[in-house]
């Protein structure tokens, strides 16, 4: 996914001289190409964050789109200020592209694991907050990214992961897609646990039980209408993230519930409200925090109580 | 208690001993004007930036009121937001907006607020108040205007407590490794932030060899003599290839007697009308 990202940005830049690509100080040869072809579009600029999002705003100002890139917690946390102020206040165009969205970077423990930072994005105004759950998605995305207007932060997921999005489900910034049709559960996903809740969708079904997935790649704006649509009849929900429970995803759904006065059973599957001491794989924490497809079952057998 | 160095005091003296021509004299009452409608700002702040601003707007900056938006233009960024009333009377004075404007600093439902926004009032660049992000800004113009090869120049304004903030240092890396000429970073030097002496809180001298290790070329300017900052910013770019920096000594306060160097009137709020006769009064007794 993120190569696809990265690779998109040097597509987009080919067809559009206003962008422009910011680095702060990515892995050796990354975008080697674009550099070499658009060496004065081109800008690594060292472990400066703070610097590199009000240096984006300044370029964005001027009429370019900008896309910055580097690990989503030092973007998100690290120099919200700037991102609150230059990139927010300003409506400019800037894209954030977030390495490691999530538990992505298990091995290296909390300082790099992303786990608020659709929290963080979210309570901006202004930010549109995106999780393409696979490259193809990502592809579809990034076609957009060029004309649309105000800041947008992207959540990368690890690479390689599996493709489950759909070519005919198409995609639109701010829309979400309702993935699958079921009677007795909705499952909410946003980035990679599209995956997650698609196998366990398939699990469910064979014990009879038929869940519906509304993908939510857009966390901002979110599309309350369609969340409402396919909520309809009060069927008990399960939303479900690679985040901190304290307001991404779920607190999204919740408030979509709340504000519409549905009265729909909720399930918020997320990361508690700790720094996670284990390490090892982006999916043993998963399996661990219960946000995949094991979780996910045992969480709507709970819920249905079956 | 810590002494600011020989250096800076000597420059820090000159400034004290600067005299205000008419036109200096004037823009401070328009600047005590509005903290009269308000009965706050950051007075102390404003008053040491007057100089530094008046040769900008008056003698460098190339800009169209009727176009804030004009691709030519300079740009100039007041990343120390909170000096902002000067910014406001330039602007006003300008056309950029009604000088009636003015009188609703701070104030409900008014255009200008205590730090400028550039969403809303015409000639602001961007919106500071958070110190540390104006620099890193200029970089971003100052990059774009090179890559349009328009020869349009960004000015950039820090205060020298605001070079506390690790972002300016950043700012200052990235503009002298890219290689910014059409970049000028000014300090308003004025040697005081909003606790104490700055060579109390955080020493920033050698302030020069700083600016000069991040690749700027820099110099010194008494930041109230007008003819100096005139014949010193006309120079910009010192250098082919290297960022400018010019550190503008100057006083906190500049102008009014019991105001200079003196940290009560950093930010005053609810300004009697006592105190609003003094500020006058002592303005009309400066040299």
């Amino acid at each position: 996914m993120r190569k696809k990202c990265l690779n998109m940005v040097h597509e987009l830049a080919r067809k559009d001289q206003r962008v422009c690509f910011i680095g702060s100080d990515l892995g050796f040869k990354t975008l080697d190409t674009f550099r070499q072809e658009f060496p004065e579009r081109f800008f690594m600029e060292g472990v400066s964050e703070a610097n590199v999002v009000g240096m984006a705003a300044g370029l964005a100002m001027d009429g370019r789109v900008v896309y910055v890139n580097t690990i989503a917690t030092f973007l998100t946390r690290r120099a919200l200020d700037q991102v609150a102020i230059d990139l927010c206040q300003h409506k400019v165009n800037v894209r954030l592209i977030g390495n490691g969205g999530g538990l992505v970077y298990a091995p290296l423990g909390s300082t790099h694991l992303a786990l608020e930072d659709i929290t963080l994005m979210r309570c901006l105004p202004n930010m549109t907050v995106v999780c393409p759950c696979d490259a193809d998605e990502m592809e579809r995305f990034m076609l957009q990214t060029g004309d649309y207007s105000g800041p947008i932060y992207i959540r990368l997921g690890k690479g390689y992961d599996p493709i489950v999005s759909k070519e005919e489900n198409g995609f639109t910034i701010g829309k979400g897609i309702a993935y699958r049709q079921g009677d007795d559960l909705l499952l909410v996903t946003t980035g990679v646990t599209l995956q997650q809740a698609v196998t366990a969708a398939e699990e469910l079904e064979k014990d009879g039980i038929s869940a519906g997935i509304l993908h939510m790649h857009t966390v901002k704006p979110f599309d309350a209408e369609l969340l409402i649509h396919m909520a309809a009849s009060g069927k008990p929900i399960i939303s479900i993230e690679e985040h901190t429970l304290n307001g991404g995803l779920g607190s999204a759904v919740a408030e979509t519930l709340v504000d519409n006065f549905a009265g729909n059973r909720l399930l918020r599957l997320g990361i508690p409200d700790i720094f996670p001491d284990y390490y090892g794989s982006q999916n043993d924490l998963m399996h661990r925090l219960g946000i995949d497809a094991a979780g996910i079952l045992q969480a709507a057998k709970r819920l249905l109580d079956r | 208690m810590k002494k600011m160095n020989g250096f800076a005091q000597s420059w820090h003296d000159k400034a004290m001993a600067a005299p205000l021509d008419d036109r200096s004299r004037e823009l401070r009452r328009d600047v005590i004007k509005i903290l009269e409608c308000s009965r706050r700002g950051h007075l102390g702040s404003s008053l040491s930036l007057i100089e530094v601003l008046r040769v900008l707007y008056d003698d460098i900056l190339r800009f169209d009121p009727a176009r804030p938006d004009w691709p030519e233009r300079d740009r100039c960024i007041l990343s120390k937001g909170h000096g902002c009333i000067p910014l406001y009377v330039f602007l006003a004075e300008k056309g950029f907006f009604p000088k009636s404007e003015l009188a609703s600093f701070c104030q409900y439902e008014g255009l200008l607020g205590g730090h400028p926004d550039a969403t809303k009032i015409p000639g602001v660049e961007a919106s500071t108040g958070s110190l540390g992000h104006g620099l890193s800004i200029g970089v971003g113009m100052a990059l774009s205007a090179r890559l349009d090869k328009r020869d349009s120049k960004v000015f950039v304004i820090v205060g020298d407590g605001e070079c506390n903030e690790g972002s300016v240092w950043e700012a200052c890396m990235s503009a002298g490794v890219n290689a910014l000429d059409n970049l000028c970073l000014l300090v308003d030097y004025n040697k005081y932030q909003s606790y104490d002496a700055t060579c109390c809180v955080q020493d920033l001298e050698p302030l020069a060899d700083k600016f000069e290790s991040f690749r700027m070329a820099t110099r010194h300017v008494n930041g109230h003599n007008v003819a100096e900052l005139q014949e010193t910013l006309r120079q910009v770019p010192f250098e082919k290839g290297r960022p400018s920096a010019i550190i503008c000594h100057t006083v906190k306060g500049k102008g009014i007697s019991f105001a200079e160097n003196n940290l009560e009137w950093h930010h005053k709020s609810s300004i009697s009308d006592e105190m609003m006769k003094s500020i006058s009064c002592a303005l009309d007794e400066a040299p």
